[in-house]
C-alpha cells in the first residue's frame, strides 16, 4: 500500500499525541471507522441501486422507466412537488416573517407546531387525513354527497404531502430574518416604499440563499415522501402511485430491473439536490468571507475622509 | 414651526415609553434628543417618523397633524443607528431607493444620486457594496439615502455611536456644516451630553419617559431646571449635609444653614469649575490630598480627597496647574466659590448662590 489513510507509526508507537491530545492512533482508528461505516451502510447501496438497475442493460433500464406506469408515477411525483412548493414557500415566508419582525403572543406556540412534522410519524401523518376527509371521518359524508374525492387522489397526496415538508422552508427563514431585523424594512418604509415593495426589493433578496435551501431540502422530501402519501394514496397504478409507492410495488411483484430503475432516478434526484446544497452552502460560506475580509479591509484603510462641505 | 408634539404618550404594554412630551421644534434647527438609555428619546424620534404610533397627543409636522399619516406618507428622512443599509444593492442603488420608489425619471435619478455622492464625500464609490465601506462611509451614505427624496426634517438615531471616537468628532463637525448649508430642520438622539453639547442649536433632556428641559446647550449647562438635568449635563459634585448649630456641615465641610431646622438634611451642588484650589496649604479654607489629576487636553480634571474620605472633583487649567508646582499625592487647600441647594429630585432648584466675596465664612475652620 502505498499511502496510508493515517500517519505511519513513529518509532515513539502509541505514545505520540496529536494536536487535541489524542494519542495518533486513536483518530486513525476513528477515522477509518467512520469511513468504513459510510462505506457499508451509504455507499455500497446506493451503488447497489444503480448496479441492479442497470443490470440487465440499457435496453431493460429505459424499458422499465417508459412503462406507463412508471411515467405516470413520475409524472404525478413532479406534479405534486411542483403544487406544494409553492404553498410551503408562501406559508414559510409568512410564517418566517412573522416569527422574526414581530412580537405577539403564541410565537413560542407557532414555532413549535412548525416542528410538528419533524416529530409526528409520516403514517399518523396520513392517517390523520384519511380520519378528517376519508369516507368514515368527520368531513366524509359531506365531501362524498358533493363528489369531491380527496382521499386516495391527487388532493389527498399533496395535502399530505405538504404537512410533511411544511417546516423545511420556515425553519431555513426564521433565524436568517432573525439575524437580518426589522431596520432594512423599516428604512425602507421611511423613504417612501410600500409593504409590497419593500418586501420585493428588500425583504426577498436578503434572504434568497437561506429561501433556496429550504426549497431544495423540502422538494427533496416532498419527492421521497413514502409513509404519509403510502396511507392516502390508495395506491392505484398509474393514477394514484407517486415514484416512491411506485418502486415499493415493483419490487413486492418481484419486477427488481423496474424497481431499481425508478429508485435509481429518486437516488439521482438526491445527489443532484446534494450537489446543489453543497454549492450554496459554500457559495454562502464564501460570501460571508468575503464580507468579513472587506470590513476589515475597509476598517483597516483609511479611505476618503469627510470632506467640508464648503468644498463641496 | 417645523415640528411640534403636544402632550405625546407612547405606552408598550405596561411601560410607558413617553409620558405627556410636548416639544417644538423651527424651520432650520438642530435639536439634541439627549438622555440615558431608556429614557424614551429613541421612541420620540420614532413617533415623530411615524415608526410608532403614539397613544395619546398629536404630532405636527409643518402644522399638518399626521398621526393618521403612514410613514411612507410623512417625508422625513430617517438615519438608523446602525445605519440600516440595503445590503443586496450597491451605494448608488441605495441612495436612488426612494427616488425610484417615488417613480423620478432614471436620468434624474442619476443626477440627483451623483449630487449627492459628491456632496457628501462619496464619489468614486457608487459601485461598492456596504460591506466594502468603512464605518463613516456607511453612515454618510444612510446620510445621503436619507437625503435624498428631499424631507422637510432629518432624523438621526444615534448617528455617531457606532463609529471610533476619532472618526466621531470629524463626523460631528461635518454634521454642523451639512446642516447648516442645507438649513434642514434636524433632530438627532444620543445619550452623549457632549456631543449634544457641541453641535446642537437646542437639547431636549429625557429622563424616564419624561421631557426635562429644553433650552440651548448654555441654559441647560447654566439653569438647569432640576437635579437630573444638572447631574447629567456635566459634572455636579454632590453634597448632602446636616443642619447642626444653623449650619449645614458634613465632616469638616460647612456651609450656611439657608434657615432649616435643626436635624435637617439638605444637599448642595456644584460644578467642578466653582472649585478653587491652591497649593499653598492656608490659602483656604479646607484641605484635601491632591489624588488624582487627568489630563484632558488644556483642561485638567483634579480629584481631591478629604480626610474624612470624600472626594470631590475639580477643574483647574494646565497652567494653573503647572504654575503652582501641584502634583499628585500633594496637600492642598480649596474653597467653593458657587454652589446651589438642590431640592429633591424631580423639585426645581434654587438659583446659584456665590460665596466668592465672603470665602471665609464659607466654610468651617478646616480639618
Amino acid at each position: 500500500m502505498a499511502s496510508h489513510p493515517h500517519p505511519p507509526p513513529s518509532s515513539h508507537g502509541a505514545a505520540r499525541i496529536s494536536g487535541t491530545g489524542e494519542p495518533v492512533f486513536v483518530r486513525g482508528v476513528l477515522i477509518a471507522l467512520s469511513v468504513a461505516f459510510l462505506a457499508v451502510f451509504l455507499i455500497l447501496p446506493l451503488a447497489n441501486v444503480f448496479v441492479q438497475a442497470l443490470g440487465k442493460g440499457w435496453s431493460a433500464y429505459a424499458h422499465s422507466l417508459s412503462h406507463p406506469d412508471s411515467r405516470a408515477a413520475i409524472r404525478l411525483t413532479l406534479l405534486v412537488a411542483a403544487i406544494t412548493l409553492p404553498v410551503n414557500v408562501t406559508f414559510g415566508l409568512a410564517a418566517a416573517w412573522a416569527i422574526a419582525k414581530f412580537e405577539f403572543r403564541g410565537k413560542a406556540v407557532l414555532l413549535t407546531l412548525i416542528d410538528l412534522p419533524f416529530s409526528v410519524s409520516p403514517v399518523v401523518a396520513g392517517l390523520m387525513y384519511v380520519l378528517v376527509f376519508g369516507l368514515q371521518g368527520v368531513l366524509g359524508p359531506w365531501l362524498d354527497t358533493h363528489d369531491i374525492q380527496i382521499i386516495f387522489a391527487l388532493p389527498g397526496i399533496v395535502l399530505t404531502t405538504v404537512f410533511v415538508t411544511l417546516p423545511f422552508v420556515a425553519r431555513e427563514l426564521v433565524p436568517v430574518m432573525q439575524a437580518t431585523g426589522a431596520e432594512q424594512e423599516q428604512a425602507a418604509l421611511t423613504l417612501g416604499a410600500s409593504g409590497w415593495t419593500t418586501f420585493w426589493r428588500v425583504t426577498l433578496p436578503s434572504v434568497k440563499w437561506g429561501l433556496l435551501y429550504g426549497i431544495i431540502l423540502c422538494n427533496a422530501r416532498a419527492i421521497g415522501e413514502f409513509g404519509a402519501v403510502s396511507v392516502v394514496s390508495g395506491h392505484i397504478a398509474g393514477q394514484t402511485d407517486t415514484m416512491p409507492l411506485a418502486v415499493e410495488k415493483l419490487y413486492q411483484e418481484f419486477n427488481a430491473t423496474a424497481a431499481f430503475a425508478v429508485a435509481s432516478l429518486l437516488a439521482l434526484i438526491a445527489l443532484a439536490t446534494l450537489a446543489i446544497k453543497a454549492c450554496l452552502e459554500w457559495n454562502m460560506r464564501r460570501k460571508d468571507r468575503r464580507e468579513r475580509d472587506a470590513a476589515a479591509n475597509a476598517r483597516r484603510g483609511p479611505g476618503p475622509g469627510p470632506v467640508a462641505l464648503t468644498a463641496a | 414651526m417645523s415640528i411640534a408634539l403636544n402632550q405625546v404618550s407612547k405606552t408598550f404594554g405596561e411601560v410607558t415609553a413617553v409620558h405627556r412630551v410636548s416639544l417644538e421644534v423651527n424651520e432650520g434647527e438642530l435639536v439634541a434628543l439627549l438622555g440615558p438609555s431608556g429614557g424614551g428619546k429613541t421612541t420620540v424620534l420614532r413617533l415623530i417618523a411615524g415608526l410608532e404610533m403614539p397613544t395619546e397627543g398629536d404630532i405636527y409636522i409643518r402644522g399638518q397633524r399626521v398621526n393618521d399619516i403612514p410613514v411612507q406618507r410623512r417625508n422625513i428622512g430617517f438615519v438608523f443607528q446602525n445605519y440600516a443599509l440595503f445590503k443586496t444593492m450597491t451605494v448608488f442603488k441605495n441612495i436612488a431607493f426612494g427616488l425610484k420608489v417615488k417613480k423620478w425619471r432614471a436620468r434624474k435619478i442619476e443626477a440627483r444620486v451623483g449630487e449627492l455622492l459628491e456632496l457628501l464625500g462619496l464619489k468614486g464609490l457608487g459601485a461598492r457594496y456596504p460591506h466594502q465601506l468603512s464605518g463613516g462611509q456607511r453612515q454618510r451614505v444612510a446620510i445621503a439615502r436619507a437625503l435624498a427624496p428631499q424631507p422637510t426634517v432629518l432624523l438621526l438615531d444615534e448617528p455617531f455611536g457606532a463609529v471610533d471616537a476619532k472618526i466621531r468628532q470629524e463626523l460631528r463637525e461635518w454634521l454642523v456644516h451639512l446642516q447648516h448649508d442645507l438649513n434642514l430642520t434636524t433632530i438627532f438622539v444620543t445619550h452623549d451630553q457632549e456631543e449634544a453639547m457641541e453641535i446642537a442649536d437646542r437639547i431636549a433632556i429625557f429622563s424616564r419617559g419624561h421631557l426635562e428641559q429644553v433650552g440651548s446647550p448654555r441654559t441647560v449647562y447654566e439653569e438647569p431646571v432640576n437635579e437630573f438635568v444638572a447631574r447629567f449635563i456635566g459634572v455636579l459634585n454632590v453634597l448632602d449635609l446636616e443642619i447642626r448649630n444653623g449650619r449645614a456641615r458634613l465632616n469638616e465641610l460647612e456651609f450656611p444653614g439657608h434657615g432649616q431646622p435643626e436635624g435637617q438634611h439638605i444637599r448642595i451642588g456644584f460644578r467642578p469649575y466653582a472649585v478653587q484650589i491652591s497649593a499653598d496649604p492656608c490659602a483656604y479654607p479646607c484641605r484635601a490630598r491632591l489624588k488624582h489629576a487627568f489630563f484632558l487636553g488644556i483642561m485638567l480634571r483634579v480629584e481631591l480627597e478629604l480626610t474624612s474620605g470624600l472626594v470631590i472633583r475639580a477643574r483647574m487649567t494646565k497652567e494653573d496647574y503647572a504654575r503652582q508646582g501641584l502634583d499628585e499625592d500633594r496637600e492642598v487647600s480649596f474653597q467653593i466659590r458657587q454652589y446651589r441647594v438642590l431640592a429633591g429630585e424631580d423639585g426645581l432648584l434654587q438659583p446659584e448662590i456665590s460665596i466668592a466675596e465672603n470665602p471665609p465664612t464659607m466654610l468651617g475652620e478646616g480639618i
